[in-house]
């Protein structure tokens, strides 16, 4: 049996942490995978550090990535780069926010999605998948400017 | 697995998600608890699926009500976080004598590792210590599954079943799909006297307890022939007997060896477990927190391996159970301290404690937020030991501390917390007032805001927002006896709030403050609320 695929989402409570980790784990559930998503609630809401793995691929258990298994590592709040960096596996890809134009999002706080454009480009989902499961996340006054970071961050 | 069907059938939801799913596909009559983390998601999934779903001034009151529904034959839904169980215990161990018409089961949602919690007992000790059966799921079509199998359970031998869940069950999203379980439909509610079963005094209870310990035997034989537990046969020289969310690690980190993975995990299936023991080499028990089933092996007499004691404290995860079986006792990596959560900008607790600090109190505080008033910078909290005990372990400090160190003492505590278990401190103070006089701070900001901003009795709305009875502080106060009752807004009035609290800590007299001023997070909901019902008016 193949290796899942473990993705680490972190940042700050209020990122928007959880929410990128939920679209992702809808993409990958789209696409007829097993997906298994762990998250921690209680205090994300009160500004301390915030992550959640999503894994997928043919058969997962463990809903948690093993530390230091991450296939890739996306975090939303430079200074959680060193708390998080455990996490990553040898050859595992650092997506973070110096590798979207912040100035380019319209909605300041979609800056989750924008990094979820960026792993996109690593990952064999579609486009349609992706805005699929931002709208379904997301309220309808939202889609606009979340597809639009969405594409900056796919394109960038 | 095919994309289309599997978007058809099959669901991504958490395990608390899943538990409302089957309570809505069963037909529970009514769901109920008290808000904490993990189990919050149950009830509110239970509402917003149609279910009637209330939250009950603490974990004692939600259990009776449920008594109450199972007594009339219908099916009845408890959630509660670990710690909400030693609230409701009083009633568990007794309900479990007597004889239930309908179904009730007890979801415990325990916290191994602490996420959100002031301890992390492990609650499988319930189950034995009050002889109630118990089910523990892996993952989110257990947590269906299971609870549907509690309900059948509970109806056949008539007894309360506890759903054992943990953090990383309860907030874990995995695949699931309903109408995997199949069900007889709910009794028609309906009530027949039945003193013997239901009325425990000595001469009814002494063969209640025997006909318990009956059923339970009765269970245990059905467990070890038909239970819900699953052997995966692999190589024959290492054998695992686990339960719960452990058993995922264990299939990631050995997916080689054999493993039996107990899903009713009291009364346990013992002779399958000794089965199993014999047909392997070694037989391993892997199992989150205490050693629940190492110990229970071993008294039965089977041959079984467990974790080296340091396996006992925070949660299991695959490296960890990879460690043990490879016996490997180097220290583990600690992970690198995150940003701790910290009171929001701007939130009313912040110049609650400025106050307190600048007045140089002693705070015997309680559960909720302003818990995070103990880190920097205020470092105003003294104590933390369980819901309400702030106004028990204030009065203990003003009765033995000298006059002047008694006269520091202010004891805090939240909205919520207050209605769950403050009201009898304040009862305690008006009967065995402390010389020095008492303050009680009600910090109450509207809402039960460290869970997800749940609403409680002192909102005046009921789970699901709608207009309700609403208990008020200040009159309950005075109405036992309490002279000293002021509401101010901590943050408008600041300096007026200071002086109050100086002033009331200067007198010998009992005096209750309520520092009213909504979370911040909560106001434009509560706005929301509060409009929507006035137009319903």
């Amino acid at each position: 049996m193949s290796k899942p695929t473990n993705v680490v989402i972190a940042g700050l409570g209020g990122q928007g942490v959880l929410k990128a980790s939920d679209i992702l784990a809808e993409v990958a559930f789209s696409a007829g995978l097993d997906v298994k998503k762990s998250e921690l609630h209680g205090m994300s809401q009160r500004g301390g550090s915030v992550s959640s793995d999503v894994r997928f691929g043919e058969r997962v258990f463990s809903p948690m990535a093993p530390q230091g298994e991450a296939d890739y590592l996306v975090v939303l709040s430079a200074d959680q780069i060193p708390v998080n960096l455990a996490a990553l596996g040898a050859g595992g890809v650092l997506i973070e926010p110096s590798q979207i134009d912040e100035a380019k999002l319209s909605n300041k706080k979609s800056v989750n999605v924008a990094l979820l454009g960026v792993l996109s480009r690593h990952l064999p989902f579609s486009v349609e998948a992706w805005s699929a499961a931002l709208k379904r996340n997301l309220p309808e006054n939202l889609h606009e400017a979340n597809l639009e970071s969405f594409s900056i961050g796919r394109e960038q | 697995m095919d994309s289309l069907k599997q978007q058809h059938t099959f669901a991504l939801v958490s395990g608390d998600e899943a538990v409302a799913m089957a309570a809505i596909d069963c037909g529970v009559t009514l769901g109920t608890g008290y808000p904490g983390t993990p189990s919050t998601e149950i009830l509110e999934s239970f509402a917003a699926l149609g279910g009637r779903a209330q939250w009950a001034p603490n974990e004692k009151v939600a259990l009776e009500v449920a008594i109450g529904v199972a007594f009339a034959g219908a099916r009845a839904l408890v959630t509660m976080k670990h710690v909400g169980l030693n609230v409701a215990a009083d009633a568990l161990f007794t309900v479990a004598y007597t004889r239930l018409d309908g179904a009730l089961v007890v979801v415990s949602a325990d916290d191994p590792g602490m996420a959100s919690s002031q301890n992390e007992q492990d609650n499988r000790r319930y189950a034995l210590a009050a002889g109630v059966p118990m089910l523990e799921p892996a993952d989110s079509q257990e947590a269906y599954d299971f609870t549907l199998r509690a309900i059948e359970i509970s109806e056949r031998w008539q007894l309360p079943v506890l759903l054992r869940m943990t953090t990383r069950v309860c907030h874990s999203k995995t695949i699931m799909r309903r109408g995997t379980v199949k069900i007889a439909a709910p009794h028609t509610p309906h009530f027949e006297h039945d003193f013997a079963s239901r009325v425990m005094i000595p001469a009814y209870a002494k063969p209640a307890h025997l006909r318990l310990r009956k059923r339970l035997a009765e269970i245990a034989a059905w467990n070890d022939e038909a239970g819900p537990n699953q052997l995966i046969q692999g190589s024959s020289s290492l054998g695992i007997i686990t339960s719960g969310v452990a058993f995922q690690y264990v299939r990631e980190a050995a997916p080689e060896v054999s493993v039996l993975k107990l899903g009713l995990t009291y009364p346990l299936p013992v002779e399958r477990m000794r089965e199993f023991a014999a047909s392997v080499d070694l037989c391993a028990v892997i199992e989150e927190g205490d050693p629940y089933l190492v110990e229970a092996a071993r008294t039965a007499g089977i041959l079984v391996e467990g974790k080296p004691e340091s396996f006992r404290f925070g949660e299991l995860n695959t490296a960890r159970v990879r460690r043990i079986l490879d016996g490997d006792e180097t220290p583990e990596p600690k992970p690198a301290p995150g940003k701790p959560p910290a009171l929001c900008p701007g939130c009313p607790h912040r110049s609650v404690y400025q106050a307190l600090k600048k007045l140089d109190c002693i705070v015997p505080g309680d559960i909720g937020c302003y818990s995070l008033g103990v880190l920097p910078p205020f470092e105003m909290m003294d104590s933390l030991v369980c819901m309400g005990a702030a106004i028990g372990v204030g009065l203990g400090l003003r009765h033995s501390l000298p006059a002047a160190e008694a006269k520091r003492v202010v004891s805090v505590l939240g909205d919520s917390t207050f209605v769950h278990s403050g009201i009898t401190g304040l009862v305690e103070m008006v009967y065995n007032p402390p010389e020095t006089g008492h303050v009680v701070l009600i910090l109450d900001n509207g809402t039960t805001a460290m869970t997800g901003m749940q609403e409680h009795p002192g909102t005046g709305r009921t789970l699901d927002h709608a207009k309700t009875g609403k208990v008020s502080f200040e009159e309950l106060a005075r109405a036992l006896g309490i002279r000293n009752v002021f509401v101010i807004d901590p943050v408008k009035e600041a300096a007026e709030f200071e002086n109050l609290i100086q002033s009331c800590l200067q007198k010998p007299e009992l005096s209750v403050v309520i520092a009213r001023r909504d979370c911040l997070l909560a106001t434009r909901a509560i706005r929301e609320y509060e409009r929507c019902n006035e137009q319903a008016d």
